[in-house]
């Protein structure tokens, strides 16, 4: 139990990076990024390969996995430049698949969908696993930490008063004398930095990368997380991610302890109580737990 | 400092089959007040949106300050000191008057990614000067209560003056105001003429379109009117409110409500 519950908060701790990383690109400057998974991908797949190729320490492979999602990052920006709502999710959405489709068939490269094992883990071997799951929770949310403290200077810096202004209305932000398009890239290449170093994380955490892992209902629960915790609110990004975690595990349990149904109808209760509760929060709370603050400091 | 401050030359632009612009001429003389009238559909948003660069002509130039601007990106023009209003207030309506202004301030090193990380002392700096001035603006045009108010929450006279404040935060050397006046009472608007009045006196170009006559006729000289994308004629506002080409183009509405 107590294994189970440290597990679940390093997970917490993925989704709240990934949530962060969002909130830079959708809830700061409204671009829609239906396709986080793929940076979140890119992310796990390069310092999976860094690391157990060409034998890179761990370190410099999360930082090489962060920085090539950052450079996904700012060419997508580029590419989706003049799209805005549903185009761009689908073409985000599209890239995603891509990364999928890729990790899936380059077989060469990221051995196709058997996936890639045996992905060095800090001190794993020399401790014991539920020693190894403390120290990468350390890890994890030391990296949360970090984040969340640079992303939230820079949301209430003047950098995100512009991309709040962008998200708002364009026009007015470039004629307020603000190069849009710099402004996107630079969103764009900060966020998916945060999702790829995410999956960096995981993947050294799990040991085990596949492209299954990598499928759309991830982006869907980080969206929802953040959606949850407050577009816009980097607070918020934490609190959606950990609130989910509890919601999507805690129903488990809850349908668990339903007598008298089948398992069948026990997974679709527990379904039914996520929809309803995330139903509820957002017609009673439509502007999440934690609501943005949009002042900037002096 | 005499002389143009702008100069539109041959300026085109159709929406699929309308044809907003068909080639206008326009000069605005440095430290005038200039007018632009014409009967609703005339084109002179379109001029000011191509003027901006928010949308490119299809043909035509734009000279500022002897410069080529046309096609320039927005935010360029607005560098170099051309700054314009929208006809309907776009404010952000979320953020606070203040964080309106701020936003249009320029020169502002925390707009970089590394600096906002940082939060360096030069942001804070420029920062705090930008607020001062912010202040200093919002009090010259009575927002001072109202800064720490969201955008939204302003009365409708409330955002045309937020709307001229932000663009007086970019220091223009031309301010192009698109129906600064539009909605407000009169008591409002002879305040915002009188506003526009000093800013003149300071030193400011000023190009205007406005509906409301009295307000042109006490402010504006001269008075350029265009009709179906083009030029009609200049001069005073007595000149041009006489002038039966400018009652017709007007097409029965009376060219002078004053
Ligand atoms: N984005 C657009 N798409 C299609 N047509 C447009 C667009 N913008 C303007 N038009 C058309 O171009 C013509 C000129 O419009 P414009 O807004 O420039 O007129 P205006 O002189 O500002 O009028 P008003 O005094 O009513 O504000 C109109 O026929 C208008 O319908
Ligand atoms: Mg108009």
């Amino acid at each position: 139990m107590d294994a189970y519950l440290v597990a679940m908060l390093v997970f917490a701790g993925f989704y709240a990076l990934m949530a962060l990383g969002l909130n830079v690109i959708w809830g700061l400057t409204g671009m829609v990024n239906l396709g986080l998974v793929g940076f979140f991908g890119v992310g796990a797949y390069a310092s999976a390969l860094l690391t157990s190729k060409l034998a890179w320490p761990m370190p410099l492979g999360w930082a090489a996995g962060a920085t090539i999602a950052a450079l996904a990052g700012g060419i997508m920006a580029l590419i989706v430049a003049r799209l805005r709502g549903d185009y761009l999710a689908i073409v985000t959405l599209g890239f995603a698949e891509v990364i999928r489709l890729v990790a899936s068939n380059e077989v060469w490269l990221t051995n196709g969908t058997d996936g890639i094992s045996g992905i060095p883990g800090p001190w794993r071997g020399a401790v014991t696993p539920q020693q190894f799951n403390l120290i990468f929770l350390g890890i994890v949310w030391t990296a949360v930490a970090i984040a969340f403290y640079l992303l939230s200077r820079a949301s209430h810096s003047p950098f995100g008063r512009v991309l709040r202004a962008i998200r708002e209305d364009e026009d007015v932000a470039a004629v307020a004398g603000k190069p849009v398009l710099w402004f996107k890239v630079r969103a764009f290449v900060t966020g998916a930095a945060v999702l790829g170093m995410a999956g960096a994380l995981y993947a050294h955490y799990n040991a085990f990368i596949a492209p299954e892992g990598f499928a759309p209902l991830l982006t869907i629960y980080i969206v929802l997380a953040l959606t949850a915790g407050g577009v816009g609110s980097m607070r918020g990004a934490i609190i959606g991610a950990i609130f989910l975690i509890t919601l999507i595990e805690g129903t488990r349990f809850l349908a668990a302890a339903v007598p008298g149904v089948t398992p069948v109808q026990k997974a679709a209760l527990r379904e039914g109580a996520i929809a309803l509760t995330l139903i509820l929060l957002l017609r009673f709370r439509p502007q999440g737990l934690i609501p943005e603050r949009t002042r900037t400091k002096a | 400092m005499t002389g143009s401050i702008l100069e539109v030359r041959g300026l085109a632009r159709r929406f699929g089959g309308v044809v907003a612009l068909a080639g206008l001429d326009l000069t605005v003389r440095r430290g005038t007040v200039t007018a632009l009238i014409g009967p609703n559909g005339a084109g002179k948003s379109t001029a000011f949106q191509c003027i901006s660069g928010v949308i490119k002509p299809d043909s035509g130039t734009v000279r500022f300050e002897g410069q080529d601007i046309t096609g320039w990106r927005p935010d360029r023009i607005t560098g170099a000191g051309l700054v314009r209003s929208f006809q309907i207030a776009r404010g952000i309506p979320r953020l606070t008057v203040l964080e309106n202004l701020l936003l249009y301030g320029q020169a502002q090193p925390g707009e970089s990614v590394l600096t906002a990380f940082l939060g360096t002392a030069a942001q804070k700096r420029r920062e705090e000067a930008l607020r001062e001035k912010a202040r200093a603006i919002a009090g010259r045009l009575n927002l001072a209560r109202v800064l720490d108010n969201p955008a939204a929450a302003l009365s409708g006279g409330q955002k045309k003056l937020m709307e001229i404040g932000r663009a007086l935060m970019a220091d223009p050397k031309l301010l192009i105001l698109d129906e600064p006046v539009a909605g407000v009472n009169p008591t409002l608007s002879a305040e915002i003429a009188t506003h526009i009045a000093h800013l003149r006196d300071e030193g400011m170009t000023v190009l205007i379109v406005e509906h409301h006559m009295d307000f042109v006729a006490s402010l504006c000289d001269p008075v350029i009117v265009m009709a179906e994308g083009r030029p009609l004629m200049e001069g005073s506002f007595e000149q041009v409110a006489n002038d039966p080409r400018v009652q017709e183009a007007y097409m029965g509405r009376r060219a002078v409500h004053a």
